[in-house]
């Protein structure tokens, strides 16, 4: 085991086991440990790298640390900055597991459920990823590849995530079947960038990867009052929700059905931008 | 596979463990080599609380915490609560307000409580309920426990 | 809300006050010790294998790549059980290990001892199990017709019920088809135990079990041993409400132990547990109502199937409390009611908290709502001009001879004043964390439900619990074989034994097979009854021969005599001694104590089967978001039947714990079985209320009508909060949108994909 201190620290331990597993929160990890499904060789431990754990503004982007926790996102001027990113990690979980689970493993993990991805979506961030090596930097979708699945080479890991400033709105909302400490069926992520005249929506649960409703965006880019914040017609409102739902594509499992994913991905939608552009129809 | 011997700090106490796993959790660690069962397994996944113990201050589920990552951590376990042999006011208050049935999940509550407090030492009803939403009580669906927590936050203003 | 705080004072409090759990400090300290916290020198662990099937045949077990692995002690499989091979709550139809079929996904077919459980569970990857997978009997519909999957056959029991004039027809009639899935116990602290191997070839056991009694004798059997040789002890019991009764690990435990010569501890895992368990039975229900047109109801008519999964458990008891209790706490002259409970491939359902009268409930007040509907007439009123009183005629042809004050228990909650308002903040409304609703997308509903169910054992059942009293030195020490699952019969005890005999210290001697007769089961609200019983008169008992002779010895009356304060004083003043002085000698009583007989249902269901009877009223407000589903209970209220308060912060609590668990059947738990395999075996995915799920519970009102043979009038309180809860909630959905909503738990697509939503 390797408490690394540094992100040099991790890297070098990395390069030097290839076969190590990667410890940050522990609140995925240990899942598997816990059942004997994970067999740990080597572990790098990363929750007292401090670079890991700090954020700071670069121009008009944020740099995450992949060591943030949810609470973390929840605290000081980050809620400001990323509503939607602080509300999405008020959602995971209980207070004890965001007190440990971090944005990397999140990302990591690339559940479908895992709930800062839509919001990582909607603001088209990228994935920092660091090695004994060298660094690279990915889109959210070059990142998350399939369901669970990453493009971490096993000597690398993420550094942090860089997502934009915007001016704007910014909404996350989730459907759990529990009003906490739930497993999402359903979420999304809206996010409104004024400057660029635009509405950027992400999806959650709906795919094996998080999306992104393209078309409604485009539809909606040319529906709202841009000059004077005016929410679109009821119709162009009917209309983005049809194409939000249209975007996903879910499957049945026993927290939901497609079906109802459809729908609700839809009502979200709608109530995402009622929020955001208060006024018009609900 | 066997880890080297560790020593972690345990309610304020070094304790050494030896012939380990590197495996195992905080709360594997806690219960079955440091003689310290207090913090409860009901689920080891992070679901229902409680494991839950302070790390450094935080609440945290030690079942999700790999033991020999927490070398050099501040950790306090339900035992640890009232070190004097004294009850402590979140666990007296437990015991007055009839929040206690079958008692499983009581050890976490009570330090998800007790790190609330000491956070936030006059918390409105929502604050307390979502403070308390990771520890799941199958007994007393939680009017007594909120009952308790009211008490608890009496008694730490009251000593403050 | 009703006051409920301990009593400060400095006298020991007695029956009717709020006394604290003697176990109160040890739990908030962590020292109490949990059946999972047990430890031994040289204890080995115990893990199981289990069938990945729901329904397969087994070849062949090859053990031998298991038992070479170093660090493993034993691998066990259905041939080392030298006793019976198979054990039943009711029916002796389960095997200890699966040896020639497996019958559900989960059941045990062989086990392991060994150093760590990293080792354990190498050890069970390594055994190799041959099975030829067959298709399973999923279906409980077509249980009766398919080939049978045991020996015993498909149909565990049916009951056909005819009460009454079979030719009555209502001018009003309603007619609906219900259905209850499959719910968990979900108890927080997992099956476990541990199992020590004795000098003279016994075993003692350790754990957490509902009836002592039932398991050693269970356990003695398989292991081919005299009961007196198998001991079994009470460890800490984190929760039971019925997922106990059956034996778990305790077979497993003692085969490994006694095979090794040493100390054995088994835990599960929580998804074992789920596979390790029987669960609440799945029901399917059809109804029609008949009532005229004042709403006086006229005739029942149901048809019910429950599915029993692989192995009988408590079907049996289960069924006749279904049928019994079908047609509700009502007046019904005439009643049809056909129950079975049949064998699948599912897993094994069998007690939880008020098994047989929550399925129904959920049915027959959906009922009473859609007839009082079809009456134009409001519902609480409909009830009212049906509910049963003492002197009227179940369904069953018996005659409630004790208190039945259900009008009383209906009005005090339907009239309660609720206190809800609708919330601002998004976090307290459907959706809860995950914010997903405003308040302009909720629409509120509310809805009152009454339900009942028998107190104690039925059918003949010979019930009885056993205690011992004994005082020595001026201090009591109350022996009983109960077991204290977390509902407070160690409070209850102490209490007890202050009341009957004036002393203020009483000690609790452990719970073991070894002391002291049966208590029976920690289940059917029946220990405040039996084994408050059984204390009661052990207690007399004592004080009776402590008081003769004292009278001897001092040349007192005996009549003039009385205990109180730690003091034995003559009524007249002119005698008094300390309690202390005159117990130096001991003084002990043993009693078995007995509830009234019943006897058994005849073949139309007709009998006087049922002791005591205990009605509850919910009434639930509730915010829905119709267009996701989505649904939040806002406040419970609730009134019950008790007979008499014992303790009020512990009848509170079995009043706000019950209904949590009723308000999770109604809006989230479900053990999802598909195939025969169960979908959801973690807490990650089988959802329990958490504390921003679970409303303020307001107790309208606690109905005290002391219960003519019941210890100090106390009726049982454990169960009727979990039977009107659940039934209560999805009225209050329903009220709230209009729709039908047939089953429960209400899933979110129920309501947002429905189509006659209006």
């Amino acid at each position: 085991m390797t408490i690394a201190r540094t992100l040099d620290d991790a890297c070098a331990a990395l390069a030097e086991h290839p076969q190590a597993r990667l410890l940050a929160g522990g609140t995925d990890l240990m899942v598997g440990v816990n059942r004997g499904q994970v067999g740990l060789d080597h572990v790098v431990v990363l929750d007292r790298v401090d670079e890991l754990r700090a954020w700071h503004r670069t121009g008009d982007d944020l740099l995450l640390g992949a060591g943030l926790t949810y609470a973390d996102l929840g605290r000081g001027d980050l809620p400001g900055l990323l509503p939607a990113l602080a509300q999405a990690a008020r959602t995971v979980g209980s207070p004890q597991i965001r007190n440990a689970g971090t944005l990397g493993g999140n990302l990591a993990t690339a559940s479908p459920a895992g709930d800062t991805l839509p919001v990582l979506a909607a603001l088209d961030a990228t994935v920092l990823l660091r090695s004994a090596t060298g660094s690279r930097e990915l889109p959210l979708a070059g990142f998350v590849t399939g369901v669970k699945q990453n493009a971490l080479e096993p000597d690398e890991l993420i550094e942090a995530v860089r997502v934009p400033v915007l001016d704007g709105p910014q909404e996350f909302l989730k459907v759990g079947t529990r009003n906490a400490m739930v497993i999402s069926v359903v979420s999304l992520a809206l996010v409104v960038d004024r400057g660029g005249r635009g509405v950027r929506v992400g999806l959650g649960s709906v795919a094996p990867v998080p999306l992104r409703a393209a078309e409604a965006e485009a539809h909606l880019a040319d529906h709202v009052g841009w000059d004077d914040g005016s929410p679109p017609a009821p119709d162009a409102v009917d209309r983005f929700v049809e194409l939000v739902a249209g975007a996903a594509r879910p499957i049945d499992d026993h927290r939901g059905s497609a079906d109802y994913r459809r729908h609700a991905v839809g009502v979200l939608a709608r109530r995402a931008l009622h929020r955001a552009f208060p006024g018009g129809d609900r | 596979m066997s880890a080297d011997p560790y020593v972690l700090r345990v309610n304020g106490r070094d304790h050494e463990v030896p012939d380990a796993h590197l495996g195992e959790s905080l709360l594997w660690v806690l219960r079955e080599r440091l003689g310290l069962p207090g913090s409860k397994n009901a689920c080891e996944e992070g679901e229902c609380g409680s494991c839950s113990v302070q790390v450094d201050g935080e609440l945290v589920c030690s079942c999700l915490v790999l033991a020999a990552s927490a070398v050099g951590r501040e950790v306090i376990t339900i035992e640890g609560l009232a070190p004097d042999g004294e009850l402590a006011d979140v666990q007296r208050a437990f015991v007055e307000a009839g929040a206690v049935q079958c008692g499983f999940c009581t050890p976490g509550l009570l330090m998800a409580v007790d790190t609330l407090l000491d956070a936030d030492p006059s918390p409105d009803e929502l604050t307390v309920r979502e403070a308390i939403s990771g520890n799941l009580c199958r007994c007393t669906g939680y009017g007594r426990i909120l009952a308790a927590v009211e008490i608890a936050a009496d008694l730490r203003r009251e000593a403050s | 809300m009703t006051d409920t705080r301990v009593e400060a004072g400095t006298r020991p409090p007695r029956l009717g006050e709020s006394a604290p759990r003697p176990d109160g400090t040890p739990k908030v300290a962590g020292s109490f010790a949990f059946s999972s916290d047990l430890w031994h020198d040289r204890m080995l662990w115990g893990g199981t294998l289990r069938s990945p099937h729901p329904s397969a045949r087994i070849r062949s077990i090859d053990i031998g790549p298991a038992v070479a692995l170093a660090g493993v002690h034993a691998v066990l499989t259905a041939a080392d059980v030298p006793g019976s091979p198979t054990y039943g709550l009711e029916h002796s139809d389960q095997p200890v290990l699966a040896s020639d079929v497996v019958r559900y996904e989960g059941e045990p077919v062989a086990v392991v001892a060994a150093d760590h459980p990293a080792t354990v569970r190498r050890a069970l990857e390594a055994i190799v199990v041959d099975y030829e997978p067959t298709d399973p009997l999923v279906d409980p519909l077509q249980a009766e017709a398919a080939d049978p999957i045991h020996p015993d056959g498909n149909l565990i029991r049916r009951i056909h019920l005819r009460h009454g004039d079979q030719g009555a027809v209502g001018e009003v009639q309603v007619e609906g088809t219900y259905e209850v899935g499959m719910q968990d116990q979900a108890f927080l602290g997992p099956e476990s135990g541990l199992a020590v191997p004795a000098e003279d070839g016994g075993v003692d056991l350790f754990v957490a079990t509902q009836w002592l009694h039932v398991d050693r004798d269970q356990v003695a059997a398989c292991l081919g041993l005299e009961p007196e040789r198998v001991r079994l002890t009470l460890a800490g019991v984190g929760g039971a409400f019925g997922a106990r009764e059956d034996l778990s690990l305790h077979v497993h435990l003692c085969l490994l132990a006694l095979h090794t010569g040493r100390p054995v501890k088994m835990v599960y895992s929580r998804e074992e547990s789920f596979h390790g368990h029987v669960h609440r039975h799945p029901a399917r229900m059809w109804y029609r109502h008949h009532a005229d047109r004042d709403g006086r109801l006229v005739r029942v008519e149901a048809r019910l199937v429950l599915d029993g999964g692989a192995y009988a458990s408590s079907s049996s008891a289960v069924i006749a409390n279904a049928t019994c209790f079908a047609a509700g706490p009502y007046r019904v002259p005439s009643a049809d009611i056909d129950g079975a409970v049949v064998r699948t491939n599912n897993p094994p359902c069998g007690a939880m908290r008020g098994f047989g009268a929550v399925q129904t409930c959920f049915a027959h007040e959906a009922q009473m709502d859609r007839l009082a509907d079809a009456l134009g007439m409001d519902p609480v009123e409909l009830r009212r001009r049906n509910v049963l009183a003492t002197g009227d005629r179940l369904v069953t042809g018996q005659v409630i001879v004790g208190t039945a004050p259900v009008a009383e228990v209906l009005d005090a909650c339907a009239e309660h004043p609720s206190a809800a308002a609708l919330a601002a903040d998004p976090m307290s409304l459907p959706g809860g964390a995950g914010r997903t609703a405003d308040a302009g997308h909720v629409r509120r509903g509310e809805a009152v439900a009454l339900g009942f169910k028998n107190l104690l054992f039925s059918e003949g059942f010979d019930d009885s619990s056993a205690a011992v009293c004994r005082i020595e030195d001026g201090v009591a020490t109350v022996t009983c074989a109960c077991a204290e699952v977390g509902q407070g019969f160690v409070t209850l005890a102490q209490q007890i034994a202050r009341e009957v005999l004036g002393v203020s210290e009483v000690l609790l001697a452990p719970a073991e097979t070894a002391t002291v007769g049966s208590a029976g089961s920690t289940s059917a609200s029946r220990q405040t009854w039996m084994s408050g019983g059984a204390v009661q008169a052990a207690c007399e008992e004592v004080r009776h021969r402590l008081l003769r002779r004292v009278a001897e010895s001092y040349g007192v009356d005996v009549d003039e005599l009385v205990l109180a304060d730690d003091r034995v004083v003559s009524l007249g003043g002119d005698f008094e001694a300390d309690l202390t002085a005159v117990t130096t000698v001991p003084v002990e009583a043993e009693v078995e104590f007995h509830h009234a007989p019943t006897q058994p249902l005849d073949e139309d269901g007709q009998g006087d089967a049922h002791v005591s009877f205990a009605f509850a009223a919910h009434r639930a407000i509730v915010d829905v978001d119709p267009d996701l589903g989505l649904v939040k209970v806002v406040e419970l209220t609730t009134s019950q039947d008790v007979g008499r308060v014992l303790n009020p912060l512990q009848a509170v609590g079995q009043l706000e714990g019950g209904a949590a668990q009723g308000v999770g059947l109604a809006v989230m738990e479900e053990v999802q079985v598909q195939d025969g395999r169960i979908r959801n075996a973690s807490f990650t995915d089988y959802l329990i209320p958490t504390a921003l799920d679970m409303p303020p519970v307001e107790v309208a009102a606690l109905i005290e009508q002391p219960e003519p043979g019941a210890p100090f009038g106390a009726k049982g309180i454990g169960e009727p909060p979990s039977i009107s809860s659940t039934a209560a909630v999805v009225a209050a959905i329903r009220h709230a949108t209009g729709l039908d909503l047939e089953r429960a738990p209400v899933r979110p697509a129920d309501i947002a994909l429905a189509e006659a939503r209006p």
